[in-house]
């Protein structure tokens, strides 16, 4: 999933200043499953802007609604009625959400009210950590099913840098090195000999490198 | 080995005699009177000086034009380049221009993370690894070609480099990765910073089982010890560092003023035990902003007069 998470109320107070009307837009898939923008964050946020603007002697209309999903025009259009009503969006959908709103609603300002960050895993409750970055050339049937370009904070193809120490990454004592976490998998799968292959330099051309990216899938196109 | 690069590091250490490296870290300034500085401290002591590339990503002068004023000085420098902070085009940009200068010698790093450094909010490249940039260097030079098959008008023939750290994990992966450096086109290696003998001789004794001593000359890295603070502080704080408890204790069992003489003491010793390890064939001593030292050592540990 998109792992996001909600942005201080401070910054989002400071983001919806402007305006006197607006919709707190949540977003029922991603965002919500990591507690960042769901109907349950989009009510307590609320409760905590009407709030925060009271204190402040701040007049303004707070209207909720949550979405199926953002970065689908199909679901967006449902939130067309509350859009007109109000003077902005605060969406607390991932930075795709906000952008597929900003065009449905040419018109209308919409506000990043979250800070989208990974394409993670729930590793325990409470607890995601990123998985993968979408370099469009996956290769995690040589690395054992475990992501250097995403988890090495160094991209190393090649093994562990000379910082590897107890399992843990030079960067942070909290962090796993992602080298150590691949020899061990090889090692249990027995596929030991992947570790002495030359991994040619990567080819970036189908990552965000090689520009913005766009899937056209031919068979789909009505 | 390629015999195509002809830097006097290659030849000395081609001709199997036991070579001396040092280590000359660039200024956090335009000043090229403090290289010189350095430079004058370990001329005729060494055979040839690594110039570090922003070690510990804290922004100095460029490793190449660090290496330039070595040159200019008589001194033959080591140019270490890391993939952090430029992509295979600025690289190979640079280690054609290097060349030009007359740069023989590369050291092909990854480098320290740039959270360690002085603007950990800077991005990093690693467009490459340290393990493609040996094999770049390599095509350059044997095949006279770039990353894109380009055949290049005069190739870069450097000697070529790579570090090893026998006392990061895994260990048994550490042989491996080392085998793979010298396939990539690795002539010779540095070490990290040996304090752990046992760990280092088991290293170079998979080494040798292997047949690797027989393909790469390994030069044993050293680091004079000048407290038992630091001791700590290298083990504790210093990523992929070994310092064995007993050493901090003998550190620490000296009087605070013979503790500089102390750290000599065991740095003659690694010295020492390195000249009669199988397949180790020179040190690389790294006196961090301490070149004045590596007269002193070069000369107890009778390494004088250098060729
Ligand atoms: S190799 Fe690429 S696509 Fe596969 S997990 Fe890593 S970043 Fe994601
Ligand atoms: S310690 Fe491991 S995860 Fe961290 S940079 Fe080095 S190889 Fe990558």
């Amino acid at each position: 999933m998109i792992v996001a998470e909600q942005k201080p109320l401070s910054e989002i107070k400071e983001i919806i200043a402007p305006y006197k009307k607006i919709l707190i837009l949540g977003c029922g898939t991603c965002v919500k499953t990591c507690f960042a923008g769901g109907e349950d964050e989009v009510a307590v946020l609320a409760s905590a802007l009407r709030l925060a603007c009271k204190k402040d002697g701040k007049k303004i209309e707070i209207e909720e609604l949550t979405i199926e999903r953002q970065c689908e025009d199909e679901f967006i259009r449902e939130s067309a009625p509350a859009v007109s009503r109000n003077q902005g969006v605060l969406s607390l959908a991932c930075g795709a959400g906000v952008q597929a709103l900003a065009r449905r609603y040419a018109k209308t300002p919409v506000l990043p009210g979250v800070n989208t960050t990974f394409i993670g895993v729930l590793e325990t409750q409470g607890v995601f950590t990123e998985e993968c970055s979408g370099c469009g050339n996956c290769r995690l049937d040589i690395f054992g099913g475990i992501c250097p370009v995403t988890r090495c904070a160094k991209k190393l193809l090649n093994g562990p840098c000379g910082g590897s120490q107890n399992g843990k990454c030079e960067i942070n004592p909290e962090t796993d090195c992602a080298w150590q976490l691949i020899i061990d998998r090889l090692k249990t799968l027995g596929q030991m000999d992947n570790l002495r292959k030359y991994i040619p330099p990567k080819n970036w051309c189908t990552s965000l490198s090689g520009g913005p990216r766009k899937l056209v899938r031919e068979d789909h196109i009505i | 080995m390629s015999m195509n690069a002809q830097s006097r590091l290659q030849e000395i250490l081609s001709k199997g005699e036991f070579a001396v490296t040092a280590e000359c870290g660039p200024p956090r300034g335009a000043t090229p009177e403090v290289v010189r500085k350095k430079g004058e401290l370990l001329k005729g002591f060494v055979d040839a000086v690594n110039v570090t590339d922003n070690q510990t990503a804290i922004v100095r002068m460029s490793s190449i034009a660090a290496c330039s004023h070595l040159l200019q000085m008589g001194l033959e420098p080591v140019m270490q380049m890391v993939t952090r902070d430029r992509n295979r085009i600025a690289l190979q940009s640079d280690i054609m221009g290097a060349y030009s200068l007359g740069i023989k010698n590369i050291l092909c790093l990854s480098g320290d993370h740039q959270s360690f450094g002085s603007q950990p909010d800077a991005l990093n490249v690693f467009d490459i690894d340290s393990m493609n940039l040996i094999r770049t260097v390599q095509i350059m030079r044997d095949q006279g070609k770039d990353m894109s098959g380009f055949e290049l008008n005069g190739p870069p023939r450097m000697f070529i480099g790579a570090a090893a750290n026998p006392f990061a994990d895994p260990f048994e992966y550490r042989v491996i990765r080392l085998a793979k450096k010298i396939d990539a086109g690795a002539d010779f290696i540095q070490t990290q910073c040996i304090y752990n003998m046992d760990r280092f001789k088991e290293w170079m004794k998979m080494a040798r089982e292997e047949g690797l001593t027989e393909k790469v000359h390994i030069l044993g890295g050293v680091t004079p010890l000048k407290s038992a603070g630091m001791a700590k502080f290298m083990n504790n704080k210093v990523a992929g560092m070994d310092v064995p408890e007993p050493l901090i204790k003998r550190m620490a069992g000296v009087p605070k003023e013979r503790a500089v003489e102390e750290g000599i003491n065991i740095c003659l010793e690694t010295i020492a035990e390195l000249h009669n390890i199988e397949g180790v064939h020179g040190v690389h001593i790294m006196a961090i902003e301490w070149e004045e030292i590596v007269g002193q050592i070069v000369e107890s540990a009778g390494l004088t007069p250098r060729p």
